[in-house]
């Protein structure tokens, strides 16, 4: 917050251009999976939506969650559950596999 | 000014970056309560895959579509409101919240048409119709109802807390100088905004 106090409208941080290109890019991310989804690419179809979800994910939390002017301990954080997340779904699998 | 910066020197006591981080341990308890419902959705699905695919035919894909869109707008609007509050523009502030609660209002009531549908075609938990049906496609909508009523559960949370800082920034507890609260609003629409992300392609573009 304190890289926030004294600024002014032409600071980058308070600028309303750089969310209005992010949403556009997520609505056109939607675009892109709705049709894909009409496209059969067969086993394909479920990892190419979900890349497409990680990337607009990414998007969100970069830009309109400000994670990318967020100081480090916000991104280690951020990257360690996600780590975990990763971690319990590949051991969820594994065992799994092994049934 | 002069009041708010009598506001900003009386409070000592100010750990926006802190406050920050409270909000992000949180979501992380979140990502914990909706990762485990993506495990079961997963682990189904494998074991189901044929039975998904043919439920997941009765889902409305133009509804799932323009709740997505409405979904990404009301982030947007939410996120402009932060940037309005420290431009110093109160009053385009309050309308983007408001816009971003009643983008939150439309979701649910296409949310509400949407079950109902669903509900008239017999697909509800326990229906005679629906037990009829294989066991891929019961657990399909027991996934779809909990999943998705538990983040229509969050949207109303946060239409709750959008509207708690509207009235914050009408009674100038939240100002240019002092957003962290409507920062922690936004980070938790954001979340249930995330959510939708991962909800709407496993439900309704799996077909």
């Amino acid at each position: 917050m304190e890289k926030q106090v004294a600024q002014h409208i032409e600071k980058p941080g308070h600028s309303y251009g750089k969310y209005i290109v992010v949403w556009l890019a997520l609505l056109t991310l939607t675009a892109i999976t709705a049709v894909v989804a009409g496209v059969n690419l067969g086993e394909v179809t479920i990892a190419v939506a979900l890349i497409i979800a990680s990337i607009k994910s990414y998007l969100v939390l970069t830009v309109f969650m400000h994670l990318n002017v967020e100081s480090k301990p916000f991104k280690i954080f951020v990257l360690v559950a996600l780590f975990f997340l990763i971690v319990s779904i590949v051991l969820l699998f594994s065992d799994f596999s092994n049934m | 000014m002069s009041t708010q910066e009598h506001t900003a020197a009386a409070h000592v006591h100010r750990d926006d970056i802190g406050s920050r981080m409270g909000m992000w341990l949180f979501l992380f308890t979140e990502l914990v309560l909706f990762g485990g419902l993506f495990f079961m959705y997963s682990v189904y699905r494998y074991l189901h895959h044929q039975d998904f695919y043919i439920a997941a035919r009765s889902m409305n894909v133009f509804i799932g579509t323009t709740n997505t869109v409405i979904l990404l707008t009301s982030s947007l609007t939410i996120a402009l409101s932060i940037v309005a509050m420290q431009n110093g523009k109160k009053i385009l502030s309050l309308i983007l919240q408001g816009t971003t609660v009643i983008f939150g209002l439309v979701f649910l009531v296409n949310k509400y048409f949407e079950w109902m549908a669903e509900i008239h075609h017999g697909n509800f938990p326990g229906s005679p119709e629906l037990l009829s049906q294989p066991p891929g496609h019961i657990l399909f909508f027991g996934l779809y109802y909990v999943m998705t009523g538990l983040h229509g559960l969050h949207v109303i949370i946060g239409m709750v807390i959008i509207m708690i800082m509207m009235r914050f920034t009408m009674k100038d507890v939240i100002t240019p100088d002092q957003t962290v609260k409507l920062e922690a609003a936004g980070l938790y629409w954001h979340l249930v905004d995330i959510i939708w992300i991962f909800l709407f392609p496993l439900f309704y573009l799996i077909t």
